[in-house]
């Protein structure tokens, strides 16, 4: 019987398929000689059979057949058995089978295994998909493992914790005796992934998060000594040291911050500090800064911090990465109600964002700029939205229409105003029109008694430019029949459009 | 991070890695779906879009698209520097890799990305650490065909 076809060999074959047909052929006729040596029970050959399969599963082909052969590799004492054996589970297997249940014996057992590396695969394969009974049986192994002095197990069994955590929340609990002293670590990985194990904790549980309050000074500590220490290129990224673990530990401060005066003071200088010090030219530099800005803006930190951290937001606005300036402005919308007269100072680049090329910069920019008008800049404001009104994609011109509506109704300055620029919408883009702001324009109309003649004349006018734009012609319709009298009668009055 | 997939231009899949239990059916329609948005944006496009209710980040290198869903509060500037990590650490393990690569060991390459993520975290931040552990893994690996006789390479 020879021996199966190679892996590499296989997708070399299946490669030169010229049509979707040729490569179901070549894939149906391998499926079929892997069957028939998965029946045989081929030990040897297994762990081949299984790569090919998976091979062939990215293509979108079915392999549910090899489920169990998966298993029966990881119960093997052959390393590269056990590397496809896991790599197959987690790409075939899911808690929805109950097939899953039967990796938990063997599992248990390469948790406890001799080398380190059997212990990393089934580390990993249970912190990527174990269900929730899988997470309750080895909730034990994994928690013995938090304690190892072997930074390499300790590593995985934190973010392994953080997957039991996540199926099984009431066994948080557990793991509470072992995170004593990960901070203490010198190893970067451990500090990470503990820091990623806290942050779920605390997430998760207003006690924790209590309890682990005491930690910020530490936190702040380890954050120094990152931003202090030397050059260690180990850990660089662009001049900037650990920028992974930096942001961790910035997104975990502001957790421990949120609500709480003492905390929030404790953090406040290293804040300032990162805030000032960071090398803003790469991305990397930005991304620290960015999560900075977003702590600041969570916790109970001082007003100068808080203008500090939004004047950040503003030149991130100006920078030529455009990644940057997105999530600006999606920083700039969460904090515009809170820190409102310090994003106002930012107006006028929000408002050239309107500009932009990218559609989801365009969008924010138009949402922020909407929570910006208010009484003193209303006609200004408005005559960039309807200019953006004018020029926008189909996509946003409803929602566009309905926000200037909105604002023209809090902050008009005169009838006059809000009636001409009501007409400036219906004009430019009256087919995107929502249909629940007709009756709302009407008893507008009606209410303006004074501007009645002066509305339905211009109304008119606009009729007979352009009868194609339902809203228009319904808005237009209302008020010829309401105030027909005051249009046939009437002078004929000057039209000025009003811009 | 909800899953990590690399395609083609061509709209091939090169890896799919999930950290969310989701119905094989359901994946399926969601790669279709999210590579066709991807493979629509024009070079000019930001990294960041939204696509159903989750974050999506992307980065192209050379004929290959890494995309990745985050989570809400997840930060997106510092998933394009992860996802240029695990672009590095290939590329010194493959030595300048390139699609082929990816193409023809595909178990390596999940091998890589279960070595440096897990349940869609960062285990080390240390280069040298997860391509140390793979060199000692698949050193291990070798050394074991030679000495036991039913054991072949794939």
């Amino acid at each position: 019987m020879p021996a199966p076809i190679r892996l590499r060999e296989l997708i070399r074959t299946i490669r030169t398929a010229r049509t979707q047909a040729e490569e179901r052929e070549m894939i149906q006729k391998e499926c079929a000689a892997i069957r028939s040596s998965f029946r045989e029970e081929d030990n040897t050959y297994r762990c081949r059979n299984v790569a090919k399969l998976l091979y062939m599963h990215m293509l979108g082909y079915p392999a549910h057949f090899g489920q169990l052969e998966c298993l029966k590799l990881i119960a093997s004492q052959k390393f590269t058995d056990k590397r496809i054996g896991y790599l197959g589970a987690m790409l075939l297997l899911d808690e929805r089978q109950d097939v899953h249940l039967l990796m938990t014996n063997c599992i248990k057992n390469d948790l406890n295994h001799s080398t380190q590396y059997v212990q990393g695969l089934s580390l990993c394969t249970l912190g990527c998909m174990g269900s929730s009974e899988m997470c309750r049986d080895l909730a034990g192994e994994v928690e013995k493992l938090l304690k190892t002095s072997n930074s390499y197990l300790r590593k995985k069994a934190a973010l392994c914790a953080v997957h039991v955590i996540r199926k099984v929340p009431e066994l948080m609990e557990m793991f509470l005796p072992a995170t004593k002293n990960l901070l203490s670590e010198k190893n970067h990985g451990v500090l990470h992934t503990s820091v990623v194990l806290l942050t779920e904790m605390c997430e998760r549980s207003p006690d924790m998060l209590s309890h682990f309050r005491k930690l910020v000074p530490q936190l702040v500590r380890i954050l120094k000594n990152l931003i202090m220490s030397g050059y260690s290129p180990e850990h660089d990224v662009s001049g900037i040291s650990d920028p992974f673990l930096q942001v961790r530990i910035l997104r975990l401060l502001r957790i421990l911050g949120k609500g709480d005066d003492d905390s929030s003071e404790a953090m406040n200088d290293i804040l300032a500090q990162v805030a000032t010090n960071t090398e803003t030219s790469k991305n990397v530099g930005n991304a620290i800064l960015y999560e900075t800005v977003l702590t600041i803006m969570d916790i109970k930190s001082e007003s100068g911090l808080r203008v500090l951290a939004i004047n950040i937001l503003g030149r991130f606005l100006l920078n030529n990465d455009k990644n940057i300036r997105y999530v600006a402005l999606t920083s700039l919308l969460k904090t515009v109600q809170t820190d409102h007269n310090a994003v106002q100072r930012h107006r006028s680049t929000i408002v050239d964002c309107l500009k932009d090329l990218d559609v989801s910069i365009k969008r924010r920019a138009m949402e922020l700029s909407f929570a910006l008008v208010n009484g003193n800049n209303i006609r200004g404001m408005m005559k960039e939205l309807l200019y953006f009104l004018d020029s926008c994609d189909p996509d946003f011109k409803a929602d566009c229409a309905s926000g200037i509506f909105l604002a023209a109704e809090k902050y008009a300055p005169s009838k006059r105003w809000h009636i001409d620029t009501v007409m400036r919408v219906l004009t430019t883009a009256g087919s995107y029109v929502r249909d629940d702001s007709v009756p709302n324009l009407i008893q507008l109309i009606t209410n303006s008694v004074e501007m009645h003649a002066y509305t339905v004349q211009r109304l008119y006018k606009a009729l007979l430019d352009d009868i194609s734009q339902q809203p228009l012609v319904q808005v237009a319709s209302w008020c010829i029949g309401e105030y027909g009298d005051l249009l046939v009668s009437g002078q004929l009055h000057c039209i000025i459009l009003h811009t | 991070m909800r899953f990590m997939l690399l395609f083609s231009r061509q709209g091939k899949l090169r890896l799919q890695k999930w950290y969310t239990a989701t119905a094989e059916r359901d994946k399926k329609k969601m790669v279709r779906e999210l590579m066709q948005v991807v493979l629509a944006r024009k070079p000019k496009m930001c990294s960041f879009l939204e696509w159903r209710d989750l974050k999506i980040v992307y980065k192209r290198y050379a004929s290959l698209y890494f995309c990745c869903a985050v989570e809400e509060q997840d930060n997106e500037l510092i998933t394009l520097e992860v996802i240029h990590r695990f672009v590095e650490l290939l590329d010194k393990y493959f030595g300048s890799v390139c699609e082929l690569d990816i193409i023809f060991n595909f178990e390596k390459a999940y091998f890589i990305l279960d070595e440096f993520l897990m349940g869609g975290e960062i285990q080390d931040t240390s280069k040298k650490s997860v391509l140390k552990a793979i060199e000692q893994a698949d050193l291990l690996q070798e050394v074991l065909i030679y000495c036991y006789i039913d054991q072949v390479d794939l």
